[in-house]
């Protein structure tokens, strides 16, 4: 039986152009690190790049791609967790929104 | 039909005289599946990890920035990414057949991997001389010691595992003991580790650059 597995698209070029273009993200990353903004500012920035990086090797390093239920499933299911656990919790706002620097 | 076919192609089921093939779940072989539901498990674990710093260092006065240079997370970031590329050139050698070619790209991803660990060692023997450890922190809070030794710390187990993984597998595929489908799996395994590593960097180092 045919699967996804016997599928595989796309060339080494494609594999050395998502390598480049991560290593260009991690750059983006270090120059965040050096801009003169806030701390929160420089939080969401770094994130929406890492989370961007990490689609890339999900989707193209990982072959996400090439099945989509796979895909959708491994998504879902990670982001569901990864909220519940930051905001699922009585404390998770205070924390953000409340006391924001201990005394 | 033989276990091996079964783990590939799913299950059968008889039906009096009627063999019903079911297709495995998101046609991929159950090894593999086995593998994806570790990645997410593991994503959930480091997630927790650094959700729990981000809520420590949002209510921490006095967190420190004691990164001076970014020399060294560069580095390691860029023979990490490296290792990547190095491990999908592995695989794509095997998927040619190229036994040889195939051994060769994996030993040099494990490698890459043992340079990361030792690159990653030496900047805490560095920070430790300093006198940062898990309960101890010159420049401030004890939890930036604790947080940052953790989270690095089971990184860098993951990455040890890794490169043992690499090399134990890759010896057994070169000796005909394993098949594509091994490497592919030990590979999902690598990428994940090095998708970790992108979210380390920024929320654990370069947050934390003294400017």
């Amino acid at each position: 039986m045919a699967t996804a597995d016997t599928h595989k698209t796309g060339g080494i070029g494609k594999d050395v152009a998502v390598y480049v273009c991560l290593l260009v993200l991690a750059g983006i990353q270090f120059v965040i690190a050096y801009q003169d903004i806030s701390t929160s500012q420089m939080f969401v920035r770094m994130l929406t790049v890492a989370i961007i990086e990490g689609g890339l090797a999900l989707l193209f390093f990982m072959h996400l791609s090439e099945n989509r239920g796979l895909m959708w499933f491994v998504l879902i299911f990670t982001v569901a967790v990864i909220l519940g656990m930051q905001y699922g919790w009585t404390d998770s706002f205070r924390l953000i929104d409340g006391v924001q620097w201990a005394k | 039909m033989s276990q091996a076919d079964l783990s590939i192609h799913g299950q059968v089921s008889r039906t009096g005289a009627t063999e019903i093939m079911t297709a495995p779940t998101f046609s991929v072989p159950a090894k593999k599946m086995a593998m994806w539901l570790f990645i997410i498990a593991d994503s959930a674990t480091f997630a927790g990890c650094l959700v729990a710093y981000g809520f420590l260092r949002n209510a921490t006065p006095d967190w420190p920035r004691p990164f001076h240079s970014i020399t060294n997370v560069a580095t390691m970031t860029l023979i990490l990414l490296t290792s990547s590329l190095t491990m999908l050139i592995g695989i794509r050698s095997a998927q040619r057949d190229d036994k040889a070619g195939a051994f060769r790209w994996v030993m040099i991803t494990a490698v890459l991997g043992v340079l990361f660990a030792v690159l990653h060692i030496r900047e805490w023997m560095g920070m430790i001389s300093e006198g940062a450890t898990l309960f101890h922190n010159p420049w401030g809070t004890p939890s930036f010691g604790a947080a940052f030794f953790s989270i690095t710390g089971l990184h860098l187990l993951h990455v040890t595992g890794g490169v043992i993984a690499l090399i134990a597998v890759g010896v057994r595929y070169q000796g005909g003991r394993y098949k594509v489908d091994d490497l592919e799996i030990t590979g999902l395994y690598w990428h994940f580790v090095d998708l970790v590593w992108m979210f380390v960097v920024p929320l654990v180092y370069l947050l934390n650059l003294s400017h």
